[in-house]
């Protein structure tokens, strides 16, 4: 016990350190590194909370995946950041003021206030998890049999969302030179290659 | 005191223990792999290959070892310090972390978690941060480039291992690594595992994973006729074995996870008595080992893809066909009643 609170305040303080660094790190690489480390220390979180399949797929979609690619383009790109910080000041009070009433919402959720009795009712009905099965199994009994047609609905959205990037970025690029694959694999060397006798001082 | 020795301390003691029972045989394993690879290439390309060092070569990996350990580490001027010397450390340390799930016997298993088939998929999708940040932190072209085709190529091929890795959790109805090779069990042995059934997928993560251990023909982060030696250029002395020894036990590591999911982990091939005396580590040790000489022989006789072929292979060909794959193989087991409990 003495143990996992321990590794609680370890986990959860990292992870408030790393979101710290990643907003204040002066290399833009460094923050994203930082934003990894946050992610891993989230999914220490969620191992202890016992949610061990949500702490893998944390991993495996933001570390994996999604930081890469942050990564990727932070390490491409060539902005200067020091230009970018100068509106610092001059955005700070907007900043602050989300901060806030993002601050004031949790305040209102966490510390219980009901607006009406139908609105507690709502709150209070958690999808029923049935014992005796791990994690994995009960979150894909409830995304994939209870609310399988939302499941269905959110991945066509996501669909479309990535058809209209692609639409949106594509671009045909006129004297691009593209290897018909078919075409290579059925060459014979008859076809692309012949010998010929060179007679000494003509050329062929 | 004898309560916090009993709960805390001797079981810490105990996991250590096994934790060096583990690594110590895999990096004598990854050394001799080195021989392995240089032996079987010089039989495959009529030479004798090392046979200076110690009986037949066998001490040539300790010599080189040694000699690597001797060797200064130069830092390049302009490089990021810190990062340029963690990138070695994360690749060497994710290499060894992915080995605490995996069985090597019945109950011969350092962590037998739920999720362990999505723990070392997450693993391995981690394998790409040590090359990217050894790429950028050594603050030259060569190396930044090796590391962003390698980054790009890990990725890519990393979304076929995932749907492979689902078609094979499907058949077997579980994520725990020591499930899935229980699940080859049978009467038939050797065809009761999963390459029978899932054969074209066997193919495409056999490729796949070559693809992923940045290993011939897909060797492009590292190609040296065009990038000197891709994201290692600027590495030399432990920085450099560190990367060496994780790339080669990233591939023993890729075996051994190949084996379990295809080729039935510890199970003996067939039920006879001469096979069944047999231990299971030696059965998965030799999986493993006809496994890397196949990652050997691919090497010494396949050229090296060219950059667009490879990002073709893997979106265009793999990922469509191992998406397919998936939707016939559920329909299957959902249309015959079969979907394991």
């Amino acid at each position: 016990m003495i143990i996992s609170t321990i590794a609680f305040y370890l986990f959860a303080a990292m992870t408030i350190a790393s979101a710290f660094m990643v907003i204040s790190a002066k290399n833009p690489v460094h923050s994203v590194l930082y934003l990894i480390l946050a992610f891993f220390n989230s999914a220490a979180l969620f191992v202890l909370l016992g949610a061990e399949f949500l702490a893998m797929i944390l991993v495996v979609v933001y570390v994996g995946a999604v930081a890469v690619l942050f990564l990727f383009v932070v390490m491409m790109l060539d902005i200067n950041f020091a230009e970018l910080r100068q509106g610092f000041l001059q955005y700070l009070p907007i900043g602050g003021l989300v901060g806030i009433i993002l601050l004031i919402e949790l305040i209102l959720v966490v510390s219980g206030w009901v607006l009406s009795p139908e609105a507690l009712d709502v709150s209070s009905q958690v999808a029923p998890l049935t014992s005796g099965l791990t994690n994995t199994e009960q979150l894909g009994q409830i995304i994939y049999t209870d609310y399988a047609y939302l499941f269905q609905i959110a991945g066509m959205i996501l669909l479309v969302a990535m058809i209209g990037a692609i639409v949106l970025t594509n671009r045909k690029r006129a004297g691009v030179r593209k290897q018909n694959i078919a075409t290579q694999v059925y060459r014979r060397p008859e076809e692309s290659m012949a010998v010929r006798k060179v007679e000494p001082g003509q050329g062929v | 005191m004898a309560e916090f020795w009993d709960f805390y301390l001797l079981p810490a003691l105990i996991i250590v223990g096994q934790i060096l029972l583990i690594v110590v045989p895999l990096l004598v394993a990854v050394a001799y792999l080195t021989l392995y690879e240089r032996k079987v290439m010089a039989v495959m390309q009529l030479r004798k290959g090392p046979n200076v060092v110690g009986p037949f070569g066998l001490l040539q990996p300790i010599a080189d070892g040694a000699k690597l350990f001797f060797k200064e580490t130069v830092v390049p001027t302009g490089a990021n310090k810190v990062l340029f010397l963690l990138a070695p450390m994360v690749t060497f340390i994710l290499s060894l972390i992915a080995w605490a799930v995996i069985p090597f016997d019945e109950g011969m298993v350092l962590a037998d978690i739920n999720v362990g088939g999505l723990y070392l998929f997450a693993i391995s999708s981690l394998g790409v941060y040590g090359i990217i940040v050894a790429g950028w932190a050594s603050n030259s072209r060569y190396p930044f480039l090796g590391a962003l085709r390698s980054a790009a190529q890990m990725v890519s091929y990393e979304v076929s291992i995932g749907f492979v890795i689902v078609t094979v959790l499907l058949c077997a109805g579980t994520l725990n690594l020591s499930g899935i090779v229980l699940s080859q069990k049978g009467d038939l042995g050797l065809l009761n595992w999963w390459f029978i059934p899932l054969f074209p997928m066997f193919i495409i993560f056999f490729v796949s994973i070559l693809a992923e251990t940045n290993r011939h023909p897909f060797d492009l982060p590292e190609a040296e006729a065009e990038l000197v030696a891709g994201y290692q250029t600027e590495y030399s002395s432990m920085a450099f074995a560190l990367f060496f020894l994780g790339e080669y036990a990233n591939m023993i590591l890729m075996s051994g996870i190949c084996t379990i999911l295809f080729l039935g982990g510890w199970l003996p091939p067939a039920d006879w008595a001469i096979f069944t005396w047999i231990p299971g580590v030696i059965w998965f040790g030799i999986k493993i080992a006809i496994l890397l000489f196949v990652f050997i022989w691919v090497r010494a006789t396949l050229p090296r893809y060219r950059y667009d072929q490879l990002m073709r292979l893997g979106w265009k060909v793999f990922l469509p066909f191992s998406l397919l794959w998936v939707v016939v193989t559920a329909g299957f087991l959902v249309y015959f009643d079969k979907i394991p409990a």
